[in-house]
């Protein structure tokens, strides 16, 4: 169970540029429930991702995982137990080492990295069916470097490296928004196709109405720093793009844009 | 003569070059420490041998003292979060004073002392006409030590954390470590290998000084854009061979540099001139010709 607390964030407070985004934004996740978030830019989407992984800092407020609060965490602790996949497809791995390189360090996430090898051979077979899932002949190239893949490859090992160990929470950041729309789709299944296999709990923000509406079992739709829509389960599978398009331009009218 | 003074001075500021390397092409740190952190491991190494002991013991305790001294740029970067080059320049300066400190003086002379390049073993195996060879063997085979020990090291899964983070550091943090510990260890060893080379320039040179730390930067980031442009078609190489190679063959172009411009009037003591024009030089030629034509 993830929760956020009367979370309060202000950018640039004392400025004529201060942002009030969170005031008292509440939000309970329960394990592993695949929640689909969508919102106009500077909704607060991004600003709740990194919130939660510990990149930003809240003004107020308590973040608590199964209880625990972890708000004063550092954020590469809080990471240990998140696989986060960023819009960036050069974020998640490392452009000047091979695949096998980059799978042998996200396979040793959480188990310390101390002196021992740093690949092992043994596991490249393992490694090779895990990218043969991927379906991008990637199974071939563990010598070649991260650097030299295309985007999409790029972020299709960077979604299979978040998951590789043992996480408790899924953190998606626009992971298809980067990508073209072939690749996005190839990605996004897979991403089901993650999630549903690992359980993981699971947080997907997009810009994709259509993925929204696909994917997870639970949609919240934010709009300055609350959520207007949230539902879940059957409400949510009853749910069409034409639907929330239009409770989503109704909140960009209002706005007067 | 020549040719051997060259390839025992390329391959011990090899060693240091190897710390350079790690700071400027894994880090991406520009790390200035060096200029202070070489002259340190020459005073540790000077004063020990002067002192009487064993000159193997001189290794350990100047690479530590360099990795000491990474440590605190480190720190002075990471959780003072002060700016890389300002952090190393903080503690090159400081370093000056730390050096004095060591030896009590500017200028400590080591003749007639045992050092690691002559004593009785290295005199007993390198005899009548090997006996010229004696220094380059030990030097060759501290040099080939380091190499093979950076290899490892950079081969286990702390020395990958090291290539992520100057590749990628978000990267880093997903996987759940604390980057700035990890730049902080990669400052260390790089120190300590910088110091490691300056342990051994002083016993080989016979003589510590101050300002003999001068200018060891642009040594190392020469060495290092040699090793890692030029020879980048030797692909036979590994990267860290080629860094040694290139802290050789540096030496070898500042050797040809000073013995055939005497023409125009070059000395010794322009050493540094050459040096810096020999850098601006190894820049220009190392430069991706693709790169600079789209800048243009």
């Amino acid at each position: 169970m993830l929760e956020l607390k009367n979370i309060k964030k202000h950018y640039h407070p004392g400025t004529v540029n201060e942002v009030r985004l969170f005031e008292d934004f509440n939000l309970a996740i329960p394990d592993h429930q695949f929640v689909s978030v969508v919102g106009s830019n500077g909704s607060g989407k991004t600003s709740m991702l990194n919130l939660i992984c510990g990149s930003i800092a809240a003004d107020g407020g308590q973040i608590l995982v199964n209880g625990e609060d972890i708000s004063r965490k550092k954020d590469f602790e809080r990471q240990r137990a998140i696989g986060r996949v960023f819009q960036d497809p050069s974020k998640g791995t490392c452009p000047s080492m091979t695949i096998l390189e980059n799978m042998s360090i996200a396979d040793h996430k959480g188990k310390g990295y101390g002196l021992g090898k740093g690949k092992n051979k043994n596991k490249s077979g393992q490694y090779q069916e895990l990218l043969r899932s991927l379906n991008l002949g990637l199974e071939d190239k563990l010598e070649v470097k991260a650097g030299s893949l295309s985007g999409g490859q790029r972020q299709a090992l960077a979604l299979l490296m978040a998951t590789m160990a043992p996480i408790e929470f899924l953190i998606l950041d626009e992971h298809t928004a980067a990508l073209d729309p072939k690749t996005a789709e190839t990605v996004m299944e897979l991403t089901g196709k993650i999630v549903e296999q690992k359980q993981v709990t699971t947080i997907m923000v997009t810009h994709n109405l259509r993925y929204a509406v696909e994917y997870g079992d639970r949609l919240l739709m934010m709009h300055q720093g609350a959520a207007v829509l949230d539902c879940a389960g059957e409400e949510k599978a009853k749910l069409k793009v034409e639907g929330i398009l239009q409770i989503f331009n109704e909140i960009s009218i209002e706005c007067g844009n | 003569m020549l040719v051997l003074s060259v390839l025992e001075q390329g391959l011990i500021y090899g060693v240091m070059a190897l710390g350079v390397y790690i700071t400027y092409k894994i880090l991406d740190f520009p790390d200035l420490t060096v200029d202070g952190s070489f002259p340190m491991g020459a005073a540790i190494g000077a004063m020990m041998v002067s002192g009487g002991m064993h000159p193997l013991l001189t290794l350990p305790a100047s690479f530590a003292a360099g990795a000491a001294a990474g440590t605190l740029t480190g720190i002075i970067h990471v959780k003072l979060k002060v700016r890389d080059l300002l952090s190393g320049i903080i503690m090159m300066t400081a370093l000056y004073t730390i050096n004095l400190r060591i030896t009590g003086k500017a200028n400590v002379p080591l003749y007639n002392k045992e050092t690691i390049f002559e004593n009785k073993a290295v005199g007993a195996l390198f005899t009548g006409a090997l006996a010229p060879f004696g220094t380059l063997a030990v030097i060759l085979l501290a040099a080939l030590a380091v190499k093979y020990l950076l290899d490892w090291y950079l081969s286990t899964r702390s020395g990958y954390l090291l290539q992520a983070v100057g590749d990628n550091d978000t990267f880093v943090t997903s996987m759940g470590v604390d980057k700035g510990m990890v730049k902080i260890i990669g400052l260390a060893v790089a120190n300590g290998l910088v110091a490691l080379g300056g342990c051994l320039f002083a016993q080989q040179q016979r003589f510590f000084d101050i300002s003999m730390g001068t200018g060891t930067v642009v040594i190392g980031l020469a060495s290092v854009i040699i090793g890692t442009s030029l020879l980048k078609k030797a692909s036979f190489l590994r990267v860290t061979s080629s860094v040694v190679a290139g802290s050789v063959l540096y030496k070898a172009c500042v050797a040809l540099a000073l013995r055939y411009m005497k023409v125009v009037n070059l000395q010794s003591k322009d050493l540094k001139l050459v040096t810096s024009l020999l850098f601006l030089f190894v820049l220009i030629v190392a430069q991706d010709r693709k790169k600079v034509k789209a800048n243009a």
